[in-house]
């Protein structure tokens, strides 16, 4: 059996987190990066917005946002030191601080998720 | 625009100097004349010891590509009057290495072309007394696409993963790997999986998609490869997760 | 068909130039390229900016208006600008994309790219109500 790559399964999870950020980040980061500040629109009650988050669902979905999120920015970031800066014999340094980094963020993600009152 | 044109051409000749330079030729420029009707009178008029090649010049056998003015093209398909009044700067197509003059060493492609494994593979071959295949026009239809390459490594110039880094395959050959894996009579997907997925073979690719802007007959090697790459990618999956349906 | 003898893998005067560090400027397609795979490190940003909403929310109505009070700020403003930009390019990108890796049969027959494109922005539309329906009004 020739030896399995995991290259396809990055690739994979990449492919799902450039889904994922694609379809929620612009409206999300739309009202929390621009109209809230700007008072373009109200933002939402402290209450209500914690009984929002709070909520299983809601909780698991922002979890995947940011896990999946974070492993296709450092799939695609990897890439493009490789060939942006063509640094490619530092790939081991690369992929731990691209993926670790990802891997760091899921954790911190997940304490955070669990952490809602 | 004038009835004559400026060529640069790129000369490299190892044997007298370590650089390649730029040579000027002054050429007739007839409305029909592409850039090889451009080379092929600097060599038959002006200068004999250019070096270049070139075979149909009608577009399909794919030898005469080059960079002219910074794109990769095939000469005998680029027009000089499409250049106006300007000069026609004409160097030796990317990322491959310079033999001599406008000369490329292709080996590096004739070698990943064979090791996708480009033939009919069947795990029984079947006998002739059984008869042709048949194929219906929409299972011809879902890779002749693929097969329309005419192997002329344009996609490789334009490529910059591949001047980059020489283990990419590359377009050309990742798409004439999917005009088989895509074809109904063959059963070597597992195969040709095994020498493409293994390796860094195709996950260098980015999607940069220049490869199917310069295609000169529209085989697309970009969506070949992305295809590919999520074909690969779910087989793996389902691998992994499903290891006994394998054999 | 294996290295045969007559073959030389390389020769040194075989002229070979090395890539320039900024190939990527060479062509406005590389360069588009190159803008269009840094959006990754903005979506990495909002990650980090989502995580500190839900900090900020879980420790209580204080820390809630704090965050909203940074977020006023004109540095993350523009950030969050900046970022909005390249997160929208990599929406559009990706979306146009799409339908170059996913081959849909239907019936027999190839869907045509337009479609797999605009599910893709329908769905973008759809999640975006729901977000606007979830966070607006009261």
């Amino acid at each position: 059996m020739p030896k399995r790559s995991i290259e396809p399964l990055l690739w994979l999870v990449f492919s799902a987190g450039g889904v994922v950020a694609a379809l929620l980040i612009p409206s999300l980061l739309f009202v929390f990066g621009l109209a809230f500040p700007l008072g373009w629109l109200s933002p939402p009650s402290h209450e209500r917005l914690l009984g929002i988050l709070e909520h299983p669902l809601t909780r698991a979905v922002v979890f995947l946002l940011c896990t999946l999120s974070l492993f296709h920015w450092a799939h695609r970031f990897r890439y493009t030191l490789y060939d942006g800066l063509q640094i490619k014999h530092l790939n081991e340094l690369i992929n731990l601080l691209c993926y670790g980094g990802a891997i760091v963020g899921t954790v911190v993600a997940g304490y955070l998720l669990l952490q809602v009152p | 625009m004038g009835d004559r044109i400026k060529l640069q051409v790129a000369r490299y000749r190892p044997e007298a100097e370590s650089e390649m330079i730029f040579q000027e030729y002054e050429v007739p420029c007839p409305k029909e004349w592409v850039v090889l009707d451009g080379l092929n009178y600097i060599k038959d008029h002006l200068d004999g010891t250019l070096s270049y090649r070139w075979s149909c010049r009608m577009g399909i056998c794919g030898s005469c590509g080059m960079t002219v003015n910074g794109e990769p093209k095939l000469t005998c398909a680029t027009f000089l009057s499409d250049y106006g009044s300007g000069s026609v700067r004409v160097e030796p197509l990317r990322n491959f290495p310079v033999i001599r003059d406008l000369v490329v060493e292709i080996g590096d492609f004739m070698r990943k072309l064979t090791a996708v494994r480009p033939w009919i593979i069947r795990k029984q071959d079947k006998p002739l007394s059984e008869g042709e295949y048949r194929q219906t026009p929409q299972e011809m239809d879902s890779y002749k696409q693929f097969s329309m390459c005419i192997n002329c490594m344009l996609c490789y110039a334009a490529c910059p993963i591949y001047g980059l880094d020489s283990k990419f395959i590359g377009p050309a050959a990742i798409a004439l790997a999917q005009r088989y894996n895509l074809d109904t009579r063959d059963e070597g997907a597992r195969e040709r999986f095994g020498i493409l997925s293994e390796h860094e073979g195709i996950w260098g690719c980015t999607f940069v998609g220049e490869c199917t802007q310069v295609c000169p007959k529209h085989v697309d090697p970009a969506g070949a490869i992305q295809r590919y790459k999520l074909s690969a990618a779910l087989e793996t999956l389902r691998s992994f997760l499903m290891p006994w349906g394998e054999r | 068909m294996n290295d045969s003898p007559m073959y030389t893998k390389d020769h040194p005067r075989w002229l070979r130039s090395r890539v320039s560090t900024y190939w990527w400027l060479e062509r406005s397609a590389y360069l588009t390229f190159i803008l269009r795979e840094l959006s990754s490190i903005f979506v990495a940003w909002f990650v980090v900016y989502l995580l500190v909403l839900v900090r900020a929310v879980s420790q209580g109505e204080g820390s809630y208006q704090q965050f909203l009070e940074w977020s006023r700020s004109p540095a993350v403003l523009f950030l969050n600008l900046v970022s909005l930009i390249f997160v929208v390019f990599h929406a559009v990108t990706w979306f146009n994309l799409a339908p170059r890796a996913m081959v849909v049969h239907l019936a027999g027959r190839r869907v045509p790219g337009v479609w797999i494109a605009a599910s893709n922005y329908i769905a973008w539309v759809l999640s975006s109500a729901v977000v606007a329906w979830l966070l607006l009004g009261e």
